[in-house]
């Protein structure tokens, strides 16, 4: 398969990244802004084939901890001025039709409540709903069982594949060298330090590697003898025909696990989290996936049920214990991680972006991540996020 | 969007009437502008232009996209890489799949 970049790798490079999604090309952008010199994005496959193209294609920022929603409101700002700020003429299909979440146990409505005054307090425009309250943002849902909602009309949709194209081309126009099919085979190291990265298609010496390899991730460390918590675990989604629009926010439950959102373009994406579903690389689709998500969608939004299903598809979370991303350092020197997205890498992509190039660039940090580095695991400070599909 | 050319243009340009993939609109020209940007692999032209991805599956389109590909690079229609087969083999209705749906005779 032809690369982006005809022709070998380069000799040297001051940064290389490994993983050609969307967090990997946000990096890569970053850092050219900040003028960092000659930039390698590495990429096995083409940009986007693995979970950025494969993700929900949600961004919201009603979050259970103050990390994330911190990062997400952050990215949510940056995915708003982003055809701007990116300059990209497709346009990334960005839409604020907002998330309404649906809580169906007393237990997941008292989470609610705490995560809305947890929310507010960081400036998320959320608010609390009543089942017909709901109703009236959401006309086709059917409010049966259900206990509350809660709804923030700044969440919404982007299209994964013009965003990391975005990034991409953005970041060529600024130097970068994205080199497509082109796989990462081993991380050199001496006195661990990192001295360079043999692929497939020659070896390129550098002293800064960033690991932007979603769910390969623990695969990418391992080159440089780290072992890190991270697991890919499979899940499933499916999309419909496009028609009219009729449903503006995206519907979700964590209790009954399923999400589904009218994208601009009139499909409907839906998915669904199996907790049976076992750690590993596995990324076919099943039977049992539709039967489920029909049930559970259909009985949530009624009429979505007339439309037909025209493809299902799978894709990696790259999870970590506590559902949230390791940024930051390692005992490797030069080696650096943006990684464990646990599911919502896409949506927070913009800010990543930033940070890992703030960190890089030995920068103060536009938000204090702290919490987020390797060592939380070793101090045993994890921060566990509640809402998770 | 209105895309129809008038009558000077497809004389002009018959790519801009050559549709390549019926369920989404997108034309020969299209097709091969995206390959000029670099959009080599029938997976990328895919997610970038939607092409294949409306409810005929990709059966009018997959052949046709392969076989654009194939002429830009000048290579074998064996040699270009399809796009992957994904379930359902057709599109079927969503409530279709849920247990206790209604029968064909209600």
């Amino acid at each position: 398969m032809p690369s982006r970049v005809p022709g070998g790798l380069p000799k040297n490079a001051d940064a290389v990244i490994i993983g050609g999604g969307v967090i990997g090309t946000s990096i890569a952008y970053h850092l050219a802004k900040k003028d960092f010199g000659r930039i390698i994005l590495l990429e096995k496959s083409y940009l986007a084939s693995g979970s950025t193209g494969r993700c929900g294609a949600g961004v919201r920022q009603q979050w259970g901890t103050k990390l994330n929603c911190l990062l997400a409101i952050d990215s949510i700002k940056a995915f708003q001025r982003m055809d701007e700020e990116l300059d990209y003429k497709r346009g990334i299909e960005f839409k604020q039709g907002g998330y309404l979440l649906l809580a169906y146990t007393q237990r997941e409505m008292d989470q609610f409540i705490e995560n809305v005054r947890l929310q507010k307090e960081l400036g998320v425009p959320v608010s609390f709903l009543t089942p017909s309250e709901a109703k009236q943002i959401v006309p086709i849902l059917n409010t049966d069982e259900m206990y509350c909602a809660t709804f923030c009309p700044t969440d919404g949709h982007a299209n994964p594949f013009y965003v990391t194209d975005a990034y991409a081309a953005a970041g060529e126009r600024l130097g970068v060298e994205i080199h497509t099919f082109t796989k990462a085979c081993e991380i050199l190291t001496e006195s661990e330090k990192v001295k360079g990265v043999k692929t497939n298609r020659g070896t390129v010496f550098t002293d800064v590697v960033i690991n932007a390899a979603g769910p390969y991730s623990a695969v990418v460390s391992k080159m440089v003898d780290l072992d890190i918590p991270f697991y890919p675990e499979r899940h499933q989604a499916l999309v419909t025909e496009a028609v009219e629009p009729v449903l503006g926010p995206m519907v979700m439950s964590f209790s009954r696990r399923f999400y589904c959102q009218q994208t601009p373009h009139g499909s409907f994406i839906m998915g669904m989290g199996d907790p049976k579903e076992k750690p590993g690389f596995c990324i076919s689709s099943t039977w049992q996936f539709l039967i489920e998500t029909a049930e559970a969608v259909t009985k949530a939004l009624p009429p979505v049920g007339e439309l037909s299903v025209v493809r299902q598809w799978a894709g990696s979370y790259d999870m970590t214990p506590d559902a949230h991303p390791i940024l930051g350092s390692t005992p490797c020197e030069g080696f650096y991680l943006a990684c464990g997205f646990s599911g919502h890498g896409f949506m927070l992509a913009p800010v990543t972006g930033k940070l890992i190039s703030e960190i890089i660039c030995d920068e103060e940090l536009s938000i204090d991540i702290h919490g987020l580095d390797l060592g939380r695991f070793e101090r045993g400070e994890l921060v566990i996020e509640p809402s998770v599909v | 969007m209105d895309k129809r050319p008038d009558k000077k243009e497809k004389e002009m340009n018959p790519d801009k009437i050559t549709m390549i993939c019926r369920c989404e609109d997108i034309t020969l020209e299209e097709i091969k502008e995206l390959i000029q940007e670099g959009y080599t692999t029938a997976e990328e032209i895919k997610r970038i232009s939607r092409c294949g991805m409306g409810p005929c599956q990709g059966r009018t389109c997959r052949e046709l996209l392969l076989g654009e590909i194939a002429k830009a690079l000048g290579e074998k229609v064996g040699k270009v890489a399809s796009t992957k087969y994904r379930p359902p083999t057709k599109p079927i209705r969503l409530g279709g799949a849920v247990k206790g749906d209604v029968n064909d005779l209600e």
